[in-house]
Formats: structure tokens, C-alpha cells, sequence
């Protein structure tokens, strides 16, 4: 097998494995939307890291911990609910990111590498990256799943058992930040939230505990990705848009065998 | 104020006191200069109608909601268990009877399944709870909270969208619990009858604290009057059950045991 291939393959399995518990946790919690803001700011992200020579991950990062903050404080004023607040910090972010860019001539990039990722040149320092952020994700949401979990099903009865429902959710929102950052040259900055709710939905309609959704989700990740690879291999289509495909069709094929299912369990 | 008269309980524990307690929300008072004491053993059960602050009452005392002035005093370590009305579970998330069960405890599934028949809710361990009734859902919330030995539990309105036969024998399940687990009981409800028959002290509530004491005596007194009615008092009267047979999830009459 070519390096690259088994590199991009090696990148791509760890971004679905990471994604599964995130995408869960994003989708009972009804943060899709926080995940596509998380993803526009990134692009201010790219812009300010090329401006001050950093590495990109570090500044986008640093802009997604930020809009995560910006969002846990404007949420407290309820004159706006937190859809319009995340358009506006969405699409703001966007329009600051492709101003700053457009100020640069110098600097020549690949717009399209960062918005629909470029996963065949991912290199070993990209995959050490995901590893040392997926491994961070990892820990932190093994410690935080159960009072994470209580909060989210009824914030009242988790306080009564200690669990602070603000605390963890500013947890939450970091490790969202991280996913995104080390995941952005998988997918690309646009698809990075297909990737975190599509494999959810698909696995919600066969399982019946979160755990179980989680790992049915980290399935439907992998075959997703490990399909968008061949895919865009036999066919030579751009490989995150490929990737996302795939994980749209096995979503339609569990839909429809769910709704048979349900439909002969019906009669 | 009504005087509070001599309560049989006082010489127990104090589990939780209200002094002076008032909460603001949005400049709007929410309720005002609450005092209310709850020993070991002992049901309280504060009523009042729609929009008194009832539920308000209830957050303040598990330290949810913060109060503007006055202060809640609860005992060393006290272990708390919560019922509120309902919870609202999102579709996206699949969740079991036993998988909600142990997010707080870890306990073994014996313990479980008895806690759930305990509350009379036996058999349901494996539902999913997206497929569960109202009442189902609140007695397993019961039970949740009876897993966690508590000490004093607090029930928001739990006869809420109950008929009339499970309300009374809901009534006398948390009387059977306060009586095995010797815990403390604070319970909200607009419900005036049957609360009161299970009840040692009543605390009527409308937005502040209008009388309070016994429940044969709040009933008697003109701002209780005042805010239910002379007529429903008189109609209703204070139900006093008589259980002589046993109700299965359905409200079908079944055999004792």
C-alpha cells in the first residue's frame, strides 16, 4: 500500500473514532448548529494563523475556545435565542476570516483544502496531532460521560447529585474545539459536522442504549470513511465531500430498513 | 400567620429550614419571606395555586435557584432525593429504565427491580422510557430517588395528571416510604383533599406563606378559604382512604402483595 494511503487511512479512522462519542453527545443535545459555527469561526481561524505564523491547529483552536466562551456568555441574555447569537457569531467569524485573508496577496492557499480537507497529504505530524487530541477527548469524556449524561437528560435532578450542568457543558464545548481543530484537514472545515452527526443519526435508529449508539456511530464512521477513500480513489472525486456521501447513504439505508422494520412491527 | 400548632415531629431532626426566604426573577417576585422548618420523618406539604411559587419553593430548598435574601439551612450531609413532575427525554437519545436507574446509582439489578416494585412499578426494568406513560415515568423517578437513600425527599406535584384512586394510593406509598426510610418529606401540590389526609403539616403558599399548621386546622382558616374557596372546602372535605385492595400500573384493581 502507497504511504499516503495508509497514512489518510490512519488519520481518517482516528477522526471518526473521535467523532462518535462528540457527535452523540452533539445530537442529544441538540448542538448541531454550535458544530457549523465552531467550523465558519475556524476559517478566522486559518487566517489569523497565517497572519502570525503559527501552527493553523493552535489558531484555530484558540478562536474556537473563544467563540465557545462568547456563546456560554451571551446565552445568559435570553432576549435572543442561541440559534440567532450563532448565526450571527457563524457567519460573522466567516466574513472576519475571508476579509483577513483577502488582505494577504502574499500568502497563496488552498481555500478549498481547508474547507473540504485534503485528507491524501495528511502527513505523520498531522496524525500525531489527532492522536494527542483524540487521546485528550478521550480521557476527558470517559471521566465526564455519566454526570455528562445526567445533565443532559434533566439538568435539575443532576445538580441534586452534585453534577453542575454549567461546568460540564464548558468542558464539553472545549473538547468540540479540540475535535475540530485536528479534524479540520479530514473532512474540511464545512464537513466537519456532517461527520459529527450523520454517524449518530444513522446508529440512533438501531440501538437502544447511549453507549451502544456510540459505538454503532464509530461503525458507521469508519465504514464511511474507509468508503469515501475508495471512492475517491476509483473515481478520483474529492475525498471529504466522498466521505460524506457515503456516510449520507448508509444514514438513507438505515432509515429506510428503521422504517420497514417499524412499518411491519406496526401491522 | 395562623400560630403553628404543637407539631409531634419537633423533636426530631431538623433536616431543612427556610428562613426568610425570598426569590426575585426578572424584577418580579417569585416568592416572599418564606419560613418553613421539616424534621426527620415528617411530610410536609406545601399548597397553593397556579403561579404561588410552588415549584420555585421547591428549587430554593434543593439550592438550584438561589434566594435574594433570607437563607436555607439543611442538615450535615444531608442526602436528598428529587422527583420532579416529569422529565423530557429528546427521541435522539435511547435510554432504558436500568440505564436511566444507574446513571445514580450502581447498584446490582436486584436492587433495582425492587426499587421499582416498591413504587409499584415492577417489570418495566428492560422499557425503554420513551415508551413510558406519565405515571410510569414518575414512579420511576420515585424510585430512582428511593435508591438513593435519601434522607429527605422532595416531590414536585406528584399527583399531577393522576385520577383520583392513584393519587390516593400515591399518597399512601409516600406515607409507606416515610414510615420504612424514617426520611423527612416535602411535597408541593395544588391537589387540597387528598393531600391533606397523608399530610402533618400544610403550608399554604401564595407567593408568601398565608397560614399554615396542621391540616385540619389550615382548612378551617380564612385565607385558605380565601384563595380555594369556601365550597370546595366544604365539598371535598378532608379524604381519609381506606385502601383495601391494590392498583397495578393501569388503575386495575389486583390483589394485596
Amino acid at each position: 500500500m502507497d504511504e499516503f494511503l495508509l497514512r489518510a487511512l490512519i488519520g481518517g479512522v482516528l477522526v471518526a473514532l473521535i467523532s462518535a462519542p462528540l457527535g452523540c453527545l452533539v445530537v442529544w443535545q441538540r448542538m448541531a448548529y454550535f458544530g457549523a459555527t465552531l467550523s465558519h469561526a475556524a476559517l478566522l481561524g486559518i487566517a489569523l494563523g497565517l497572519v502570525l505564523k503559527v501552527d493553523l491547529r493552535l489558531s484555530i483552536l484558540m478562536v474556537s475556545l473563544l467563540i465557545a466562551l462568547l456563546l456560554m456568555l451571551i446565552r445568559r441574555y435570553k432576549t435572543l435565542s442561541s440559534d440567532t447569537i450563532l448565526g450571527i457569531l457563524a457567519h460573522g467569524s466567516l466574513a472576519a476570516g475571508i476579509l483577513a485573508l483577502s488582505f494577504m496577496p502574499t500568502v497563496r492557499i488552498d481555500l478549498m483544502a481547508y474547507l473540504f480537507g485534503d485528507i491524501l497529504t495528511i502527513n505523520w505530524t498531522d496524525i500525531t496531532w489527532i492522536v494527542v487530541g483524540g487521546t485528550l477527548i478521550a480521557v476527558i469524556i470517559a471521566r465526564i460521560w455519566q454526570p455528562l449524561l445526567s445533565v443532559i437528560i434533566n439538568a435539575d435532578l443532576a445538580w441534586v447529585d452534585g453534577h453542575r450542568q454549567d461546568r460540564l457543558q464548558l468542558i464539553f464545548l472545549m473538547l468540540i474545539s479540540v475535535a475540530v481543530a485536528v479534524s479540520m484537514q479530514v473532512v474540511g472545515l464545512l464537513l466537519i459536522v456532517s461527520l459529527l452527526i450523520i454517524p449518530p443519526a444513522a446508529a440512533r435508529l438501531f440501538t437502544r442504549s447511549p453507549e451502544q449508539m456510540v459505538s454503532a456511530a464509530a461503525m458507521v464512521g469508519v465504514v464511511s470513511v474507509l468508503g469515501g477513500l475508495g471512492m475517491s480513489l476509483e473515481l478520483d472525486t474529492p475525498t471529504g465531500p466522498s466521505i460524506v456521501a457515503c456516510a449520507s447513504i448508509l444514514f438513507t439505508i438505515a432509515l429506510i430498513a428503521s422504517s420497514t422494520k417499524q412499518f411491519k412491527h406496526d401491522r | 400567620m395562623s400560630v403553628i400548632p404543637p407539631n409531634p415531629r419537633v423533636a426530631e431532626k431538623v433536616l431543612l429550614r427556610l428562613n426568610k426566604v425570598s426569590v426575585i426573577h426578572d424584577q418580579t417576585p417569585i416568592i416572599e419571606n418564606i419560613d418553613l422548618t421539616l424534621h426527620k420523618s415528617e411530610i410536609v406539604t406545601v399548597i397553593g395555586p397556579n403561579g404561588a411559587g410552588k415549584s420555585t419553593l421547591i428549587k430554593t430548598a434543593l439550592g438550584i435557584i438561589q434566594p435574594v435574601s433570607g437563607n436555607v439551612e439543611r442538615a450535615k450531609s444531608l442526602v436528598m432525593g428529587y422527583v420532579p413532575q416529569t422529565v423530557s427525554l429528546d427521541n435522539a437519545l435511547p435510554l432504558s429504565v436500568e440505564r436511566f436507574l444507574r446513571l445514580s446509582s450502581q447498584v446490582e439489578i436486584g436492587a433495582l427491580n425492587q426499587a421499582l416494585d416498591q413504587v409499584g412499578a415492577g417489570g418495566i426494568l428492560r422499557s425503554s422510557m420513551h415508551t413510558l406513560s406519565g405515571g410510569e415515568i414518575r414512579r420511576v423517578l420515585l424510585a430512582r430517588a428511593l435508591l438513593k437513600e435519601p434522607e429527605l425527599l422532595i416531590l414536585d406535584e406528584p399527583t399531577a395528571g393522576v385520577d383520583i384512586n392513584g393519587q390516593a394510593a400515591l399518597y399512601h406509598l409516600i406515607q409507606q416510604i416515610r414510615d420504612s426510610y424514617r426520611c423527612g418529606v416535602l411535597l408541593v401540590s395544588h391537589d387540597l383533599h387528598i393531600v391533606m389526609a397523608a399530610t402533618d403539616q400544610v403550608f399554604c403558599l401564595n407567593r408568601h406563606l398565608c397560614c399554615s399548621g396542621a391540616p385540619e386546622q389550615v382548612r378551617e382558616h380564612p385565607e385558605y378559604l380565601a384563595i380555594f374557596g369556601h365550597q370546595t372546602a366544604e365539598e371535598l372535605g378532608i379524604y381519609r382512604h381506606r385502601h383495601d385492595h391494590a392498583h397495578n400500573l393501569h388503575g386495575d384493581v389486583c390483589d394485596h402483595g
